[in-house]
């Protein structure tokens, strides 16, 4: 029997998957092997720079691999590898080849939470249990509740949604809190506007992060328990409500569950798009029905939670490392990683990046290590400048600091965060300023409202830097900028506004002198900032008018094959002219 | 799924009471409820959420307050194509506002707008978790990436061509 088995996460079918997997469904009941081959989906494998991926699988079970697959091409491979027998090699990605892209891009990885994404089908209990899948939770039942919290937190394993708290011990909070009813809930709000690491987890093995959560409201004793799901995730949420119905069929959810004596329902809750939502306290004020405002802690969720109830919460990637630890023990949990990170951490990798995607290394492993090696370096040639970490509440970490280690404390030290897994990779045409400017607009934005240091002071800031970009910042406005970043930290009652500042303050301390140039010589180095820029026509110019056509503002002039030029005071700098130019003929300056 | 011609129901009284039998009116049920019936009809008819508001537990104060709370959630109806355009941070860096000038340009319409014959709609939101393939933007159910602003002519007409078989 062969199969062929298409990768449909968001990111393949964006580039085009669902089209690759329909050509194979007519083409397969359109030939005479209709009985012989087996459609099948999985999802993100991580390797999103040669999506749509395609794996045939031959009658003696030798798997190939294909990427950057279209229709044609799978028609292709249809025809040469399915029906006859020959693997079209020239489309062929090969993991194992050493030097190859594939090769460097995962040999260096550790699959702990990503074991089973794009390898079994997400929407099949019967493939997740093929692999192990809720042999954890038998083993878990088996134990005592204590003994499990002991095992979670021997392993060292900390919360990944961005704090990097002790996941045992934060059990053992909740385990020690007195009530009868108790909730677990699951943050898959995934606000980093730049990460995808938890959508992929979701649709790639949505059992793990529910084996993991069961596990957890056993340890916990609690009987309800919800996911709350970024509303942009919409396949997400499809395959984590089959995955709780597949579960609930099978006694893994619902009463008595495996005859341990306890009981546990699972809800989704979608998002509504609101980043402070993140936010735990803030999040169950939204599961509740509320606005999604941030409340004073203490109490902590594991006191006063979900409807005032002792709740544990967390992250996505959190709960799915559990079953890989209570499987395999603390110990070889806690051998992974540096003294005080243990284990592994998925990034999201995406930017000026050779090979982006979901990556997952071993803690300890630098950043320098991911980008260059894993990442394959920049795309375009010129030289990377910094790598973000952390999203509006991290930052950006410069090129030579890539020797800096993948470890919650070391990379505090930077003035970044570890974050939950965005990490985005910049060239010199990254404006680092208009970078920063673009973080204090989104959390300006999503600021709640509730503290004035964070709803007025992010103003006050954004407000500076939309002055620098435009070219009419002054030198006291750094000072500025770092006076209210301290009150705004201060002053904040909850993360958002606590970590807001950050990305101004590393981009201030890394790449002081982008700020100064904007100030002192109205000047935008990467080419971004609009009123600082110019796009000029140089003499290499042919005269194809094609810039002239692109042009929105009929801006560009000039004879048929002589050279053009721009009217500058027309020209509003929407840079189309510089994308169409095929003789780059145009700069920016 | 959202249309610009108007759907809303002739009788918002039952539809009302057929939403609140569908999503329960219990006060944690808001959102749900907001949410059921932006997918009914792409947007908050007023006097839907008016209707609704008699027979739940929540107050129209407390269902406005959580409707304008979140960015989910419009008061205008959308076009027969939503067009959201990512603006996240892998967006932004490779390019995401040539992407939203080209399409105003081309539709001639701004972010928030839906074009005058209902076609289309542009928002922007913040990352579709689909970083790798940046920029990026969703045409209705349709996620597209490697958007070229030079492009996006072709690339509304390739996906509304496609929709529309
Ligand atoms: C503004 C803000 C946004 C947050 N967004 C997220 C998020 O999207 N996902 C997440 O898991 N944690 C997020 N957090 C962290 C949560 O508050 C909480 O610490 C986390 O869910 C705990 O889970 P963990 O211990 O497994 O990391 C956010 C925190 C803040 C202050
Ligand atoms: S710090 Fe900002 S987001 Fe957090 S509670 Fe205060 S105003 Fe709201
Ligand atoms: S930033 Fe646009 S898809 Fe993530």
């Amino acid at each position: 029997m062969h199969k062929v088995i298409v990768g449909l996460g968001s990111c393949g079918i964006a580039a085009g998957a669902r089209a690759v997997y329909e050509t194979f469904k007519a083409q397969i009941a359109g030939g005479e092997l209709a009985e012989k081959v087996k459609l099948e989906i999985t999802s993100c494998v991580g390797m999103c720079y040669c999506e749509p991926l395609v794996e045939v699988v031959d009658n003696d079970g030798r798997r190939t691999l294909y990427g950057r697959i279209d229709e044609k091409k799978a028609a292709r491979i249809y025809e040469e590898h399915v029906v006859r027998g020959r693997p079209a090699a020239d489309l062929v990605v090969d993991p194992s080849a050493a030097g190859s892209d594939a090769h460097a891009f995962l040999s260096r990885q550790k699959k702990i939470v990503l074991r089973n994404c794009g390898v079994i089908d997400p929407e099949s209990l019967d493939a997740y249990i093929a692999v192990g899948g809720y042999e954890a939770l038998r083993k878990a039942v088996a134990m005592d509740r204590k003994a499990v919290i002991e095992t979670v937190k021997r392993s060292g394993v900390r919360g990944r949604g961005g704090a990097g708290f002790s996941t045992g011990l934060k059990w053992q909070f909740a385990f020690d809190a007195p009530g009868e009813k108790k909730y677990v809930v699951c943050n898959a709000d995934e606000g980093d506007p730049g990460a995808f690491m938890d959508r992929s987890t979701l649709e790639g093995d949505p059992h793990s992060v529910l084996e993991g959560m069961i596990i957890c409201a056993y340890a916990v004793g609690a009987q309800k328990g919800y996911i709350y799901c970024r509303a942009e995730y919409p396949l997400a949420v499809h395959r984590l409500k089959i995955a709780i119905r597949q579960a609930s069929a099978r006694g893994f959810l619902g009463k008595n569950i495996l005859g341990a004596g306890f009981d546990l329902a699972l809800v989704v809750k979608e998002g509504a798009g609101a980043f402070v939502c993140g936010e735990e306290t803030a999040l169950m004020a939204s599961i509740e029905g509320h606005r999604g405002m941030p409340r004073k802690r203490p109490p902590f969720p594991a006191q006063s939670g979900l409807f005032g109830c002792p709740t544990n919460i967390n992250n996505v990637e959190t709960y799915a490392n559990i079953p890989w630890v209570i499987t395999n023990g603390a110990d070889k949990f806690a051998a992974i990683g540096t003294e005080k990170s243990k284990g592994s951490k998925v990034f999201a990798l995406a930017g000026k990046i050779k090979r982006g995607g979901l990556v997952e290394v071993p803690m300890g492993i630098t950043i320098g290590e991911i980008v260059e090696e894993i990442g394959g370096g920049s795309n375009t040639g010129r030289p990377l400048k910094a790598v973000q970490l952390g999203g509006p509440s991290g930052g950006c970490i410069p090129a030579s600091m890539f020797d800096t280690k993948v470890d919650y404390d070391e990379v505090t030290r930077t003035g970044a965060i570890m974050g939950s897994g965005g990490m985005l990779v910049m060239d010199e045409t990254t404006c680092m300023v208009d970078v920063a400017r673009f973080f204090l607009q989104f959390t300006q934005t999503e600021s709640c409202g509730k503290c004035t240091f964070c709803r007025i002071g992010t103003m006050r800031m954004l407000e500076i830097l939309n002055r620098i970009t435009e070219g009419r910042g002054a030198m006291a406005d750094l000072d500025a900028l770092e006076s209210l970043s301290s009150d705004i930290i201060k002053g904040s009652l909850c993360g958002l506004g606590q970590t807001a500042p950050n990305p101004v303050l590393t981009t201030l301390k890394y790449f002081r002198d982008e700020y100064v140039e904007h100030i002192g010589q109205k000047k935008c180095r990467a080419g971004v900032c609009k009123a600082l820029i110019k796009y000029r026509i140089k003499d290499n110019c042919n005269g194809c008018t094609a810039c002239v056509k692109v042009c929105p503002t009929n801006a560009i002039t000039g004879q048929r094959k002589q050279q053009h030029s721009i009217t500058q005071d027309k020209c509003v700098k929407c840079g189309r002219c510089y994308l169409k130019c095929n003789f780059d003929a145009i700069v920016v300056e | 799924m959202s249309h610009h011609e108007c759907t809303c129901p002739k009788d918002f009284a039952a539809e009302a009471r057929d939403i609140v039998g569908a999503c329960g009116g219990g006060r944690e049920q808001a959102i749900p409820v907001l949410q059921e019936i932006q997918k009914r009809y792409g947007f908050l008819p007023k006097e839907l959420m008016r209707e609704i508001c008699k027979i739940a537990d929540f107050s129209e104060a407390q269902l406005y307050g959580v409707a304008t709370f979140y960015s989910q959630f419009r008061f205008k109806p959308r076009g027969k194509f939503a067009l959201k355009v990512c603006v996240g941070t892998a967006c932004h860096v490779a390019g995401a506002g040539a992407v939203v000038d080209a399409l105003c340009d081309e539709l001639k319409a701004k972010v928030g707008d839906t074009t005058g014959d209902g076609r289309f709609s542009i928002e922007t939101v913040a990352c579709l978790g689909c970083c790798s393939l940046a920029p990026v933007m969703m045409i209705g159910e349709d996620t597209v990436g490697y958007l070229d602003p030079l492009q996006i002519k072709k690339t509304l007409t390739k996906a509304s061509e496609k929709q529309n078989a």
